[in-house]
């Protein structure tokens, strides 16, 4: 399924070498659990490529944070997952090595971009792997694949080695096959690290004390805008009977409004491509990676970043580029800002009136069919449900609820900054259903 | 707002991408089409709300200025295109190919 670019062959070689270089020989909480590494988070021993021909075969020198906390746990780190270019996608299509594809029907997308590191958990190559999120990219691909996914609040985990697509909304985000997976991983990797100085010195709770808290004390929210008509009536539902049952458990549903969320693919597709186009700036042929020589600097420059970037890199970079160019930052950019403020006061605004977690469909559709989204704009809509709690910062995970036509579809669990306990108590409760 | 031909050249030059004229046609319509989508913003008023909002609730911890050096498991050499006596080697700038060393 293309998810992991080191074959079955070689997986084996890999995990004994990890094995032998963990920096630690006692026992942790995740003592020889090989784990998958999706290809844009640092590791000494294998290629961080970005699914990009512009840093293929390139091995860092340095490790992630997330990478050396789970060798410290006793983890093994098994291999690198495929991913859209530089995350930039949903369906993990867009790799300069092929798409990966999903394990449940191999005709269609894992989702994107985390897609190799959603579809190695679901075919059991792995129990826990990671991903990053920019807009969705860990939750739709663990909705499209039927596995656990959590994007933990901004700040909560540390981006140090996880290389930069969009600064203000990037995340390290964890994938299991079941809640009390992802939430022993994410403990693991979250919490305060120097070497990144946007995580936060928030405590780190365990997770896991979640599973015990009775879904009866929780007020659930159901966003309206997150129903529309367009919505895909199984899909729908499917999240009416969840809701239903969540209620016979005695927990107290409520409809609430979150009246920007229907800005929010505007305001991503502004800002996160803006930030793009500075983040992959340094991809330019001098200090690493792949370099095309032409006639003079900016020859290098240009030679390089054409033959090393991908259609939709390309696509993004201009778009970035130019609503941050002088004339236009205003209109574009700026405004984005200010209605991504919005955006984010309706969450604050909910939040505080009482509601504990809200809950949605992660996904508009269960996944599509391999080369089925070929409009940049369509593909783009996918993240409709999940890009607001990266604008807004919260944290929030997907947890299989069913299946629609034999398709996994994904429960999302929306919680306040830093509210991942009740986050997984909601969780947990989703997956007893 | 739409973008012509120019603009996306212009814009590829900012970017350092060599957009060839065979593939402007198809950007520029992919640019518009995108384009259009975010007219939408413009009929929002947000009169009065802060552009500078960070996505992060809490606030940023502050760290020492020091230009730490960050400790590499390999030397440079092993993965820049093109190192010598310490220093990253490009070509030379097109301004300058006619001075001397």
């Amino acid at each position: 399924m293309n998810a992991n670019f080191e074959r079955a062959a070689g997986l084996n070689i890999i995990l004994a070498e990890d094995r032998d270089a963990r920096p630690s020989v006692d026992e942790g909480p995740l003592y020889d659990v090989p784990v998958a590494i999706k290809d844009n988070i640092a590791t000494l021993r294998m290629p961080t490529s970005c699914g990009s021909r512009i840093l293929e075969g390139y091995v860092s020198p340095y490790e992630a944070t997330v990478v050396s906390r789970l060798r410290a746990a006793g983890a093994v780190i098994a291999c690198k997952t495929n991913m859209d270019e530089f995350a930039m996608g949903s369906s993990t299509e867009h790799s300069a090595f092929g798409p990966a594809l999903n394990p449940v029907d191999r005709t269609r997308v894992p989702g994107g971009s985390s897609g190799g590191s959603a579809a190695a958990v679901a075919a059991g190559v792995v129990p826990i792997a990671f991903g990053s999120e920019t807009g969705g990219s860990v939750r739709q691909p663990a909705a499209f694949c039927g596995v656990v996914g959590v994007k933990p609040t901004y700040g909560r985990v540390s981006r140090f080695g996880l290389v930069a697509f969009a600064s203000s909304l990037d995340q390290v985000g964890v994938f299991g096959k079941t809640v009390d997976d992802a939430a022993l991983a994410l403990r693991i990797i979250a919490g305060r690290d120097p070497m990144d100085a946007t995580s936060a010195d928030v405590p780190v709770p365990d997770y896991r004390a979640a599973a015990t808290r009775p879904v009866s004390t929780l007020t659930i929210g159901r966003p309206i805008e997150y129903f529309p008509d367009a919505l895909d009536p199984a899909i729908r539902e499917r999240c009416d009977e969840v809701l239903d049952r969540l209620r016979e458990q005695g927990a107290t549903i409520r409809d609430v409004s979150l009246p920007h969320s229907g800005l929010a693919i505007p305001v991503y597709y502004i800002i996160a491509p803006a930030e793009a186009s500075s983040n992959l700036a340094r991809f330019d042929g001098v200090r690493y990676g792949l370099r095309i020589t032409g006639e003079g600097l900016t020859a290098m420059y240009e030679a390089t970043r054409s033959k090393g970037f991908g259609t939709e890199v390309t696509r993004r970079i201009l778009l970035g580029t130019y609503v941050l160019s002088a004339g236009y930052y205003d209109a574009y950019y700026r405004k984005a800002q200010q209605v991504r403020a919005l955006i984010t006061e309706d969450f604050r605004r909910v939040f505080a009136s009482g509601v504990d977690v809200l809950f949605t469909p992660t996904t508009p559709t269960p996944a599509f069919k391999l080369g089925a989204v070929s409009d940049p704009y369509e593909m783009y809509l996918n993240d409709i449900f999940t890009c607001t709690a990266n604008l807004a910062g919260n944290a929030a995970i997907s947890v299989p609820i069913g299946t629609v036509n034999g398709l996994p579809i994904g429960g999302q669990i929306i919680a306040p900054h830093f509210g991942e306990q009740t986050m997984f108590a909601a969780a947990y409760a989703l997956e007893r259903l | 707002m739409a973008v012509t031909f120019d603009d996306v050249r212009h814009i590829a030059a900012l970017a350092r991408l060599d957009v060839s004229e065979e593939r402007l046609p198809t950007l520029v319509g992919e640019l518009n089409a995108i384009l259009a989508h975010m007219e939408e913003l413009q009929r929002v008023d947000v009169s009065g709300v802060p552009a500078d909002l960070a996505a992060g609730m809490t606030p940023m911890p502050l760290r020492a200025d020091d230009g730490r050096q960050y400790p590499l498991a390999r030397p440079r050499e092993t993965f820049a295109p093109a190192m010598g006596d310490g220093f990253f080697l490009v070509p030379r700038l097109a301004t300058h190919e006619d001075v001397d060393e």
